[in-house]
């Protein structure tokens, strides 16, 4: 058994920070264009619009039932065989458009729900002094509903920075394959996998300190 | 002038009322009563579409419309011409007092918010809450929210505003300081339908009480006959029961 080796820890932490921002801007890439796909689904299932809205549930009932890994790999390593035109998509671009279908599912159903959720007399208050559709979705349900969804779509978000460590798996050196990476020339397996542990973590707290913070401005005018 | 000319709602098979006419002159105040269930809050509720009816003809100002084939434009007229007072307050929980007062100013009217919060500022200072201007509903009570909601109602420069049940959701405590901001306005002839229990405030403020049964109006009359001498069977026996728990 051998003693925890910190000078190597210690050495490997800047190499493995700098492929913290390639991380990070997957998760984020993902993140935005996951939101703008999950808002547009959650339209069309609020709405209802027909033809639409069976698409909408067939997307997201396909999406939140099979795992991410089977996705990627069928992104990157299928579909090429059948689409040619996506034989020179690379790695990084198939991990964020793995993460943004998977998560807009779950995220379309979160911000449906928000919407849903908003008390519908003042839906009806809104429309009796006026306000066109648009008007009242734009200035009473949905900054509503951004209140109600706002902590589980950080959830979400929380998941997706993890989630990236699976673009390793097409080859891209993020944190996670640098890791890898690391430890195969070290052999020093335990300690390189305890760093990157470590890296996440601490990411992941400092998302959770500034969600807790965005939920108490989001709930100020809920207080009694 | 408002007029409902032979207006009918159904729900699927079910025939709420049918057929039902009513007219206001401007300054008028009816108050509405009956068992519940009769379709009292549903009528209000035709009157600026948030339930559209089947059939009839509605009249505010100078709109008259074919409710049954109501463009969203006419629609969106009517609601600008009517003001509602809901029975759960219905305020905008994302907005400050003064915000939901001045909302429809703002976006439906095109009012600058510096007018706006103005005007709205006036009329918080005559629903007593001058001092509330920046609470959220969360933080106030069911009278003040109330108080509120019809402020919102005010603000609209309604040619009618229609009180659905307006003190039946709140704590007894806070009924007669909504029911005073009523007869306020009922003094400055601010045109009203009401629909309410409060048989009281029917006897003192109301023009014209309208007694209203199984969709159908059944009495009507200014509140001293309809109270002391009605004609119809059913009116007398509602009073009887009401007046028994709810002395007017």
């Amino acid at each position: 058994m051998h003693v925890l080796d910190l000078d190597y820890m210690l050495g490997l932490l800047p190499i493995l920070l700098s492929y913290l921002p390639l991380t990070l801007e997957m998760a984020a890439a993902g993140m935005v264009a996951a939101l703008i796909l999950a808002c547009l689904l959650a339209v069309v299932r609020v709405q209802r619009m027909p033809g639409l809205n069976a698409l909408a549930m067939l997307f997201i009932s396909f999406f939140r039932g099979t795992p991410l890994l089977v996705q990627l790999f069928l992104f990157y390593y299928g579909l090429p065989q059948v689409l040619t035109f996506l034989v020179a998509i690379n790695g990084i671009t198939a991990t964020i458009l793995g993460l943004t279908l998977h998560f807009s599912a779950y995220m379309a159903e979160s911000i449906r729900a928000a919407i849903v959720g908003v008390d519908r007399s003042q839906t009806e208050a809104a429309l009796s002094i006026g306000m066109t559709q648009g008007q009242l979705m734009r200035r009473i349900v949905l900054p509503q509903a951004t209140r109600v969804a706002t902590p589980t779509l950080m959830n979400y978000f929380i998941d997706m920075i993890k989630a990236t460590s699976l673009a390793f798996t097409l080859g891209v050196t993020e944190l996670m394959g640098a890791t890898q990476k690391e430890a195969a020339s070290s052999f020093l397996y335990f300690e390189a996998f305890l760093m990157v542990a470590i890296i996440y973590w601490i990411v992941v707290e400092i998302l959770s300190w500034l969600q807790r913070r965005m939920e108490k401005r989001l709930n100020r005018a809920y207080q009694r | 002038m408002i007029a409902l000319n032979g207006i009918t709602k159904r729900f699927g098979a079910h025939t709420v009322f049918d057929n039902i006419d009513l007219e206001l002159e401007q300054g008028e105040i009816i108050v509405i009563i009956g068992p519940s269930g009769t379709g009292k809050s549903t009528l209000l509720r035709c009157i600026n579409y948030l339930e559209a009816p089947d059939a009839g003809r509605l009249t505010v100002g100078d709109l008259s419309l074919d409710a049954r084939h109501a463009t969203r434009r006419e629609i969106l007229a009517l609601r600008r011409r009517t003001a509602f007072v809901f029975q759960n307050y219905a305020l905008f929980a994302n907005k400050t007092a003064l915000d939901n007062i001045c909302e429809g100013m703002i976006v439906v009217d095109g009012l600058p918010k510096a007018q706006a919060h103005a005007r709205g500022r006036e009329i918080l200072e005559r629903i007593g809450l001058a001092d509330k201007a920046d609470a959220y509903p969360a933080s106030l009570s069911g009278g003040q929210q109330q108080r509120v909601g019809i402020g919102r109602a005010m603000a609209a420069k309604a040619e009618v505003i229609l009180f659905d049940e307006p003190t039946s959701a709140l704590d007894p405590e806070w009924v007669d300081e909504v029911l005073a901001l009523m007869k306020q306005l009922a003094l400055e002839r601010q045109t009203m339908i009401v629909v309410s229990h409060e048989m009281q405030f029917a006897r003192e403020v109301a023009d014209r009480v309208v007694f209203m049964d199984d969709g159908r109006i059944i009495e009507q009359g200014p509140p001293d006959e309809l109270f002391t001498n009605p004609q119809d069977e059913r009116t007398q026996r509602f009073l009887r029961k009401v007046l028994a728990h709810n002395p007017a």
